[in-house]
């Protein structure tokens, strides 16, 4: 089908937008990459009275190092962290998530901020930053404020912003030394939305033990899991062995996956015991140690 | 409720278009019905299929997941703009000879993958192939003569390289 009617804006400075977001509120949507809205226009299930295309607002889209990571607009598109020096070199991890976007044409105009708002709990840069820590900036008309990412996530396709607040920027924080990452996920085709997804971060100290273990999963749950049981259990050991057995059964425990026509939700929580477990192997592997 | 048409200019197949398009029109449907750029395949209108590609700004997007408004002011090819003086473009010329194609739907979208596959990366293995022609639907071939083609293309040169952008 064809979007239905509605008025459009396109401002060029983020003062704009903000304005035109607190003088229409709920009745605006915000128009990101649009590789999901318009999607969702063309389909109808959402028909905003007004329509805030960000896409003119330059001054949203940039890659910068703050604290050791990076500070990222969220206007930059999917493609860009992709190929970002800067995103390859701190946290390579947000261009291995990135690459499992759908396809290249889709991450020509993705967004980080776009995906981030749009919140599809399958979607992978959302579990990305949950398990990063990132901090994510909503600005509203003279006002700005900060929540971490597990608190911006609140229900399916669900955030905290609020109808007049933008989401303009998130930090991520830099990774210690010896930290491995990965993303592993399934999906029933190249490109497609995973059935499930992990992402691991490990950091080992010299002796190959787990110092700091972030996991956090997509696909499995209303929004991304954190599976904060399965990290305490290997956290100071070696992940192997019994102790990774352990891990990756607490870590299926935490989720609370949907079934539906593409898997049902026990699938899922198989899928998830076999994916969490290459994530974190290969996490370990990456960051110097033997699994 | 019809809304107030905006004045857009955009340049398509390196032709400057100036016209009305209300808000909500979609790039597909501004190049097949307002420019009459009907080689553009429209097919699942919700980013799935990938018929609708074309490049914007040198780009792979998907036409039917862009308003026309957005493309205000940017550079658009088409399957049209790769044939010149009615002669097939290298590239056509290889999707012919490895019958790249059978009912001919998906392959404007395909030609246009192609291109831009062949233009960031000239000598692509045949994953690399699978992977950027991936994004498109192909409902004929099972697409080992699309990748073939491609491959007949690369060996060719068909598609002039540039420096890593």
């Amino acid at each position: 089908m064809k979007p239905p009617p509605f008025e459009y804006a396109a401002p060029g400075k983020t003062d704009e937008a903000l304005a035109l977001l607190a003088q229409h509120g709920d009745r605006a949507k915000v128009l990101a990459g649009g590789q999901s809205l318009l999607s969702l226009l063309n389909f109808r299930l959402v028909q905003p009275e007004v329509l805030v295309d960000v896409n003119r607002v330059g001054e949203l889209a940039y890659v910068r190092p703050s604290n050791g990571g990076l500070a990222i607009g969220a206007l930059t598109r999917q493609h860009a962290l992709e190929r970002s020096e800067a995103v390859r070199a701190r946290l390579p991890i947000v261009a291995e998530a990135c690459r499992l976007i759908g396809h290249l044409p889709i991450r020509h105009r993705g967004t980080l901020g776009g995906s981030l708002a749009h919140a599809d709990p399958a979607s992978e840069l959302p579990a990305v930053m949950v398990a990063l820590e990132a901090e994510m900036t909503a600005s509203r008309v003279g006002q700005r404020r900060t929540l971490p990412a597990d608190q911006f996530f609140t229900g399916i396709f669900s955030t905290a912003l609020a109808a007049d607040e933008l989401l303009t920027e998130i930090r991520v924080p830099g990774l210690p030394p010896r930290t491995g990452s990965a993303f592993v996920e399934i999906a029933r085709r190249a490109g497609d939305f995973a059935l499930v997804g992990v992402v691991a971060l490990v950091t080992l100290d010299d002796d190959g033990r787990v110092t700091r273990a972030r996991l956090a999963l997509c696909g499995a749950g209303p929004t991304p899991i954190r599976a904060r049981e399965a990290e305490r259990l290997i956290t100071g050991e070696r992940p192997e062995g019994r102790v990774l057995d352990e891990a990756v059964e607490k870590m299926v425990a935490a989720t609370d996956p949907p079934g539906d026509i593409h898997a049902s939700a026990a699938f899922r929580k198989k899928l998830a015991r076999h994916v969490g477990r290459q994530a974190i192997e290969l996490a370990v592997r990456r960051a110097g140690g033997a699994s | 409720m019809k809304r107030p048409a905006s004045m857009i200019g955009l340049t398509v197949n390196g032709v400057r278009y100036e016209l009305a398009v209300e808000p909500r029109r979609l790039l597909v449907d501004c190049l097949r019905d307002d420019l009459g750029l009907t080689g553009t395949h429209i097919g699942c209108e919700h980013g799935v299929c990938g018929t609708c590609t074309v490049l914007v700004d040198g780009e792979t997007v998907r036409s039917c997941l862009m308003l026309a408004v957005q493309a205000d002011g940017a550079s658009v090819t088409t399957v049209e703009g790769l044939a010149s003086d009615g002669a097939l473009h290298p590239l056509q010329q290889a999707f012919r000879e490895a019958q790249g194609l059978q009912c001919g739907f998906c392959t404007p979208g395909m030609l246009l993958l192609a291109w831009e596959l062949l233009r960031d990366n000239p000598s692509p293995g045949e994953a690399e192939i699978r992977e950027a022609i991936s994004a498109n639907l192909c409902r004929c071939t099972g697409y080992q003569g699309i990748v073939e083609a491609v491959q007949l293309a690369a060996e060719r040169h068909a598609v002039p390289a540039v420096a890593a952008r």
